[in-house]
């Protein structure tokens, strides 16, 4: 076989490769949106056992709590969250309706627990009342509001007293 | 002859760019990226059931030190670098070397490990299988595991004999892991295998224990707040091979063990383990700094050109 007829054949090869590696691919990238569908449209909720749903945050609304919840979000949740909470390309905001109308047991049973499959870790490693501070400051954020450059300012996440 | 020359120089070349991308990255990364405070258990040979974060980069240093009896006194250097793949699954690459004293400086080789959590939620006692790959001379002194029958004698054989001798294993490990009210159990069960030879598959545990000094954070920023500091203990050993297996010739150790996070910066972790019978070495000093890099490649994206 002559160098050519070598190179063609080997871009054929190649082709005929990537025709027969479109439809896996296409299949995983279906799968991979499901799958972010399924992190985002809050599944994750269903799943928090009842007597883990009415659990009560010791903290709320403590000042202190807040604060030390704030020091704990820029270590952990905010380089994939971002410092403003409202998330960053597929992870999700943390102040959104869905996760500020959770309830303080539910944000901790997903604290606790995280969503493996989808990306989120466990923080089973930070013990449970640094886990409810983190819970106290992030329902202190409140949910987003447009992005209006007044309201922007005076909602700023860095204020925990709203 | 001229050919494989120059694929020679092409690859020298190839491994001289990617060292250098590497340690560009890691520059840019340690520059823009936050460092993460480290909430998992900082033992030395136990493993909890914590894997890395997805997309966050640890690069540890381990090293210890001992002096053995009737041999001459050593210290190895092991540098890690563990990557959180997906919530499950957690990937390190160690390369390790050790300095004896009136002998000689050798590097011994490289382990490759993968971590997977096959449940994917917390349970009272948390599973994770763990897959290691060695390449490693037995001039290795990393200690990062005991197993089969393990005594004081493999430490006091020359270097220049030790490190002709490779050992390719495989070597698998049971993690069970549970935390409690802030304590940290965990329990290891080990199987290694030399790849080479035929030699039966050996044992080993490890045990371990740990909690941080403060399990509330503080709200004002502090660098030597209780919640920076953690204390825990170590127990482990070998447990012989499939021809003898138990605690009997082979080593043992215990060693409590202290961690410090430096806030926005490293963990450091101290602790000496101190041998249980005649097999062992009397003390082992072991220490290690640890910086982990948060959401290490998208900082480098967004950095790099």
């Amino acid at each position: 076989m002559t160098a050519a007829n070598h190179f063609k054949a080997r871009s054929g090869a190649r082709r005929i490769s990537r025709g027969c590696n479109a439809p896996i691919r296409l299949l995983a990238g279906v799968l991979a949106l499901i799958a972010c569908m399924a992190a985002a449209n809050g599944s994750w909720l269903k799943h928090v056992p009842a007597k883990d749903r009415a659990r009560v945050n010791p903290y709320a609304g403590q000042l202190d709590a807040i604060a030390a919840g704030g020091k704990l979000f820029a270590d952990h949740c905010a380089p994939c969250h971002g410092a403003d909470a409202l998330g960053r390309g597929k992870r999700p905001s943390l102040r959104s309706e869905r996760v500020q109308d959770a309830t303080d047991g539910e944000l901790a049973w997903m604290l606790r627990n995280g969503n493996l499959a989808h990306g989120m870790p466990s923080w089973d490693m930070v013990p449970e009342p640094s886990r409810w501070q983190l819970i106290a400051y992030v329902k202190s954020l409140g949910p987003s509001v447009p992005l209006r450059p007044h309201n922007h300012a005076a909602r700023s996440p860095q204020d925990p007293s709203r | 002859m001229n050919l494989q020359f120059a694929s020679r120089i092409s690859l020298d070349g190839r491994l001289a760019r990617a060292a250098f991308l590497l340690i560009v990255s890691i520059f840019f990364a340690m520059s823009y990226s936050p460092a993460a405070r480290a909430q998992e258990p900082q033992y030395f040979v136990t493993y909890s059931h914590a894997l890395e974060e997805p997309g966050n980069l640890e690069i540890e240093f381990r090293g210890t030190a001992a002096s053995p009896k009737n041999g001459n006194p050593f210290e190895s250097g092991t540098i890690e670098f563990e990557y959180g793949v997906t919530g499950w699954w957690t990937s390190e690459f160690y390369l390790s070397g050790q300095t004896t004293q009136n002998d000689s400086t050798v590097f011994n080789g490289f382990r490759f490990e993968n971590r997977f959590r096959p449940l994917l939620h917390e349970h009272i006692i948390n599973p994770v299988l763990y897959v290691e790959y060695e390449n490693l001379n037995e001039a290795d002194r990393s200690l990062l595991e005991i197993t089969g029958h393990d005594g004081i004698q493999n430490y006091i054989v020359p270097n220049g004999i030790e490190r002709s001798i490779t050992e390719r294993s495989l070597e698998a490990k049971l993690i069970l892991s549970s935390n409690f009210r802030g304590w940290n159990f965990s329990e290891n069960f080990i199987a290694e295998k030399d790849l080479n030879e035929s030699d039966p598959w050996e044992f080993g545990y490890a045990l371990g224990v740990y909690r941080p000094l403060a399990l509330a954070a503080s709200p004002k920023d502090c660098t030597f707040c209780r919640e920076n500091f953690a204390a825990g203990a170590e127990l482990y050993g070998g447990l012989g091979d499939t021809n003898g297996f138990g605690w009997r010739a082979t080593s043992q150790y215990f060693g409590p063990l202290v961690a410090f996070s430096i806030p926005h910066g490293p963990t450091i972790t101290f602790s000496p383990n101190f041998g249980l019978n005649d097999n062992s070495l009397s003390v082992v000093y072991r220490v290690k700094v640890s910086y982990e890099f948060q959401q290490f490649f998208r900082s480098v994206r967004g950095v790099l050109p």
